[in-house]
This record gives structure tokens, sequence and C-alpha cells, in this order.
């Protein structure tokens, strides 16, 4: 069977286990292309106009496959962390596209919940293969398979400091040898804290080639997906309250940890528009940081209609600020 | 300590009951205004639905008055307003306001740790203080929502209008004053009977409308522009998918005590919504369908502006209207819903509504049926 998954959403997490699980199954897996503009003009007209910028963008890429696999895998993640959830729209996924777009092949729909259930995870996996025909054994197989590698990929993601960004049509996870000559550990001029929802700062170009441009300036950039797990939860154990979006505590908690721990230049927060949780996480983030700490900090709000010129601009301005503060001018605000 | 809280519609009447029956001052912000909105769209994050903004409004201006612990409705996620708490203690520290923030998180399976923190609230007043607190506030929650039901029945058909709606503000002030349950039984005595006279128009035949979504939208008559009272002149009776003490035996009470229909109305929303998606998101959707089975001529699905789940629910419900062939209109709501343009939708859409009920009539009439 070709199945196809959407290069949105959870791919920037989840993609090596799945490619993993299904061709150990004897399944062909298909990728949307990269996200480009008649992906997002796609999934713009057919979503519903409310919702945020990253489910639009899935609808694209749902759409982007429809004509060339037999199924396309849009699993129901409740939850992937124990007492979390991801939003609510995650939660309704597949009602949504089954709901918005005409003319579906078949969908994988099959319920993620670690709420209450650690191991819920190869249970999920287990029942995803019993529903392409395969028996509970051959996937068991294939889940042992694929989880074993997917837990070295992301320890070598971690070790490494490699982020999940597709170069050209290759997706991340296929990319062996990336080019790190330029960025040797010497030759940063800052560290920047990129934080933001994998789906928003690993897209290029939702995210308008964020993190190259970070990067051409010299930016050392860590993102929560190579900040070690424990180091997170000690940073969100900060927090008053436990957050329960997987996603914010790994903004969160990648700030707090980072901001009292380790040397940081600047801290960059990517939303998206129309995302309920970014909404308050970037709020609790901004008012931290302008209270407790003097960290230059730059709010990017990505939207169906942002001019990259002026993204550029900002992107500059900012990059200013690190260089000036640089040189030892600590006298120039962190607020731009 | 001088307690304030968060307006819902007519919520703060039982919640000022039981706190000043156990001995707590009450600071009541003043009724949710355009000042309230001013001030909450000024203070809390851009992209924040409107129900956080609405409270940190009504919290300044409570804090103004004296107020100093505010007592707020916690959450487990996934909807936003679990977290209100956390985001709006920030906001207001940072405008230099010293008070006291009680979270009341829902009882996870515990309706007793619910209770401790209404102890700890009240300066450990006895079990049975508490207990007969709440069962003032609890029958006037009741009779409130009674007298919603009654006038927006009555409301549509009224001869002179402006009647019912002088009734139920005084009503309102009446419920608000009683002083133990024997006088509420009075007082609802009185309230029937001045509702029972209002003149009625026998030529008006109403059409029933349903109001369904987010909870706070749905409650809140200043965030929906008076919704069901504008629904009310143009003709429409209307029913409300949540009323308070529903909400109240469906999310709060121990479950045993849990009404079984709820469960069962939220089936209807399966083909279409599969699970919670946090919020009222399903619920919308099963209601909207229970709805449609009840005979109503339409529905209205409030939602504040990227309120998730109900992002969700109003993806569906192009293919639930046609399913079940009721004309479903969405209202999103933000601090820039004007009541001009929102009445003009509401006209348009009753008197859509009211000429698909008269071709079905005159269908059944000249089909002979």
């Amino acid at each position: 069977m070709r199945i196809g998954i959407p290069r949105a959403l959870l791919y920037y997490n989840y993609y090596p286990f799945w490619k993993i699980f299904f061709e150990s199954l004897g399944h062909e897996v298909v990728l949307s292309s990269p996200t480009n503009k008649k992906i997002l003009k796609d999934g713009l007209e057919s979503t519903v106009d409310d919702a945020c910028l990253p489910v639009k963008v899935f609808h694209g890429h749902v759409i982007d496959l429809i004509n060339t696999v037999d199924a396309v895998f849009i699993p129901r993640i409740i939850s992937v962390e124990s007492g979390e959830f991801i939003c609510p729209k995650f939660l309704g996924l597949p009602d949504m596209i089954r709901n918005s777009v005409a003319g579906l092949p078949r969908i994988i729909d099959c319920e993620l919940s670690l709420y209450r259930n650690k191991t819920g995870f190869m249970e999920h996996a287990i029942r995803v293969g019993r529903l392409l025909g395969n028996s509970t054994q051959e996937a068991l197989r294939a889940y042992l398979l694929a989880s074993s590698k997917y837990n070295s990929y992301k320890k070598f993601r971690v070790k490494n400091g490699r982020l999940p960004i597709d170069e050209g049509d290759k997706s991340f996870f296929e990319v062996t040898a990336p080019d790190y000559s330029k960025y040797k550990d010497g030759s940063f001029k800052f560290n920047v804290l990129v934080l933001g929802h994998p789906y928003n700062i690993y897209d290029r170009y939702v995210s308008m080639n964020l993190i190259k441009k970070l990067q051409d300036f010299g930016a050392k950039i860590i993102t929560p997906e190579i900040i070690p797990e424990r180091n997170i939860s000690a940073g969100a154990k900060k927090l008053n309250k436990k957050l329960f979006w997987t996603l914010g505590k790994n903004i969160l908690g990648s700030a707090y940890y980072y901001m009292d721990n380790c040397k940081l230049d600047g801290i960059v927060h990517v939303a998206s528009f129309g995302c309920g949780p970014d909404s308050l996480v970037g709020e609790l983030l901004e008012r931290k940081v302008s209270r407790d700490y003097s960290l230059p900090f730059l709010y990017l709000n990505l939207d169906e209609h942002a001019g990259e010129e002026g993204f550029n601009t900002r992107l500059e301005a900012f990059v200013d600020i690190l260089e000036r503060r640089r040189c030892g001018e600590s006298n120039v605000s962190s607020h731009g | 300590m001088k307690v304030t809280f968060p307006h819902m519609g007519n919520l703060y009447i039982p919640v000022k009951t039981f706190f000043e029956n156990l001995g707590v001052e009450v600071i009541v912000p003043p009724p949710c205004s355009k000042k309230t909105l001013e001030l909450g769209v000024k203070y809390s994050p851009e992209f924040a639905c409107l129900p956080l903004k609405i409270n940190i409004g009504n919290f300044i201006e409570a804090l103004e008055m004296g107020a100093d612990t505010i007592v707020m409705a916690g959450g487990i996620g996934p909807c936003r307003f679990g977290y209100y708490s956390e985001v709006q203690r920030e906001i207001l520290r940072d405008l230099g306001y010293k008070f006291n923030m009680i979270v009341l998180d829902p009882p996870q399976g515990h309706f007793m740790d619910l209770v401790k923190k209404l102890l700890a609230i009240t300066n450990k007043k006895s079990f049975r203080q508490i207990s007969l607190a709440g069962r003032l506030a609890w029958a006037k929650a009741l009779l409130l929502d009674e007298l919603d039901k009654m006038a927006s029945a009555i409301r549509p058909v009224e001869l002179n209008r402006g009647e019912t709606d002088a009734i139920y503000k005084n009503a309102l002030e009446q419920i608000s004053k009683a002083e133990s349950e024997q006088e509420l039984l009075g007082v609802r005595r009185e309230i029937l009977e001045r509702m029972a006279e209002i003149k009625k128009d026998p030529d008006k035949l109403p059409v029933k409308i349903g109001l369904v979504g987010e909870i706070y939208t749905v409650l809140e008559p200043f965030v929906n522009l008076f919704v069901e009272r504008q629904l009310g002149e143009l003709g429409a009776a209307v029913e409300r998918s949540i009323y308070i003490t529903e909400w109240v035996r469906e999310n709060l009470l121990p479950s045993f005590l849990k009404p079984k229909e709820h469960g069962q109305v939220l089936k209807l929303a399966e083909p279409y919504i599969r699970c919670f998606v946090g919020g009222h998101g399903q619920e919308s959707i099963a209601q909207i369908v229970k709805y449609s089975r009840e005979g109503f001529d339409g529905v209205i699905h409030l939602l504040p502006f990227t309120c998730m789940p109900e992002i969700v629910a109003k993806s569906t419900i192009p293919s639930v209207a046609r399913i079940h062939s009721i004309p479903v209109m969405t209202l999103v709501l933000d601090e820039h819903s004007a009541e001009a343009g929102v009445r003009t939708r509401l006209e348009a859409f009753v008197d859509l509504i009211r000429q698909k009920k008269e071709e079905k009539s005159c269908d059944r009439v000249l089909s002979g049926n």
C-alpha cells in the first residue's frame, strides 16, 4: 500500500518512526511536497476560515497527496505525554479533514492517547498495523524495530544539535551527512534560543527560512528539539501550574531552563496566527523574560499574508541588537 | 478578605449568596460594560480569546473597588480556559495590583478536593455551614435558569415590547436579595404570577431557535450582544444548550449523581466529531442534531474568535446542517463585534427560517398529507 504522510504538523516529530514502521510492514511511504505556494493556497481555500495557519497548511498537504497515494495517515493525537494534550484541533483533526476536503482516499485514523497510559504508543502502533491488514505479531515486530531506531535517532539529534530541517525535497531524516563545517562551534557569534511549535520553525516556507537566515548571521540555534528532555522538565517545574499542552510545555521548559543555566544572547518566539496555546504561552514567556532577565526577545507571528521584506527587516534589527550587546554596549535596551 | 470573581451571565447572584452566607465579604465587579471590555483588551494578549479579556476587565474593576482576593475557576485542558488564571495573575501582577488568587480546579474524580479548597477560602467553616450556604445558592441558580427559560418563551409573543424584560430585571433583584429558601419560594410565586400577566399577541407565531456553542459566550449576554433578547424581539423563542445548573450537574458532581442523558446526547455527535475536543465542541454538534430532531427551526452557534474546540465544531457544521436539514448560523464574537451588525444578520436569519417554515407548511397543504 502507498501510504501518504503530510509534511506538516507532527511530521517534524514522528516521521522517522512511522517511515521505518510502515516500510518494515512492506508498505511504501510517500511524503507530500515541501510546503509551497500551491499547498498553502489549497489549504486556505479548504479549511474553515478561523483555523490556525498550521492546520490550514496541513489541509493543503493532504490535498497534495490525494491522487498519489492509497491512504493518508492522519492519526487522532489526543496526548503524547501523560497528563498533557497537544491542542483541541489535533483531537479533531481527522474530523476536520473529512468535513473539509473532497475526494479523499482512505484515511488511516487511529487514536493516540498517552494521557493515562504510558505504553499507549505501542498499542497505537499495533492498531495502525492491524488497520493496514498486518497481523499483531508483524506490527509488534515493526514497532520494536521502529522505536529502537527512532530512539537512537532522537539521541543523535540531541547530541549533535541536529535540527529536523528538510533539505531540498529530502526529508530531514534522510539527510545523512549534513554540512556542519560552516557552523563550527568557535564561529558562532551568538547563542539564540528559537522557540515555537516544530511545524512552524522547521517548515522553511512558513517560517520564511528563519533558521537558515539566523545561522547566516552567525547565530547558533538552540531549539526544544535538541535540548534533553530532563532539562525541559526541570525548566517546566518552575511553572506555577502544570502546563497541559506538550508543545507549550517544551517552549516554556526550554526557556526557563536555558535562561537560568546556559549562556544565551537572545530569544526568538515564533507563533502562528490563530494559535490558541501560543497566545497564552507567548504572553507568559514575554512577561517572564522582560521582568526577570535582560535578554533581547523577538516575537514573530506567522500568517498567510506575511511579507518577507518586513520579516527580514525585523530579523536584521534583532541581530543588530545582539551585535551591539556583544560589542560591550551593555546599555543597549533589550527590547529593541 | 474581600473576595471577587469574574462575571458569567447571572452566575454572580448564587456565587455572591454562597460566599456571603459563609461570612465572606464579596465585591461583585460592575456588570460587564464597554469599559470592562476596553480595560481587558488593553492589558490582555492580542490573540487570547475574548473571555480572558473580559475577565481581566472584571478583575481590574473589582480590584479598584477594593477587592483583595480573586476566586477563579481552573481546568486541565486542552481548552485555554484551564490556564487563564496563570496568565491573568501575571498580567495583574505586572500592573501593580496586590491580591491573592484562589484557583478552583475541577475535581478530577475527587469531589472532596473542591470542598477542601472552599473550606480554605471560608476560614474553615464547618461542612454543615458550607452545605447550607450551598443549598440556598443552588436554589437561586435553579430559579435563575427557570426565569431565563420563561423569559425566552414569552418575549417573542409579548404584546408590549419590553414588558418581559422589565419583569426579568426586577426578578433578578428580588432573587439576589432573598435571604432564605422560604423567601425564595415567595419570590418564585410572584415571578410566575407576573409573567403570566404579560399580555400576549395571539397573531405572533414564534419560530424556535436553539443556541449552542462555547459556554461563556452562550451565558454572558454582554459578550453575545444580548442575542437571546434580540432573537426574542425578532419573534424567536430561544432555548439554550447550556444552563448553569445543568452544567454544574454534568461537570462538578461526583459521577453517580451525574445525569444520564448527557452521555446519550453526546453520542449524537459521533458521526461528525468522534471524541472529546475540549470545551463544548462536541456538545455543540450533538445539540444541533438534537435540536433538529426536536423540530427546531434553526440554530445559532456562538464562539469567541480563535476558540479552539468550537473551530473544530465549526468545520463540521456544514455537513451536520446539510444532513439534518437545519439552518445553522455561526457568530464569531470578539472585541470588534457590534450589536447593529449582528442584528442585521439575525434578522436575515430569522426571516430565512420563517420563510422555510412557511414553505414547509404550504407543501403539506398542497400535497394533502
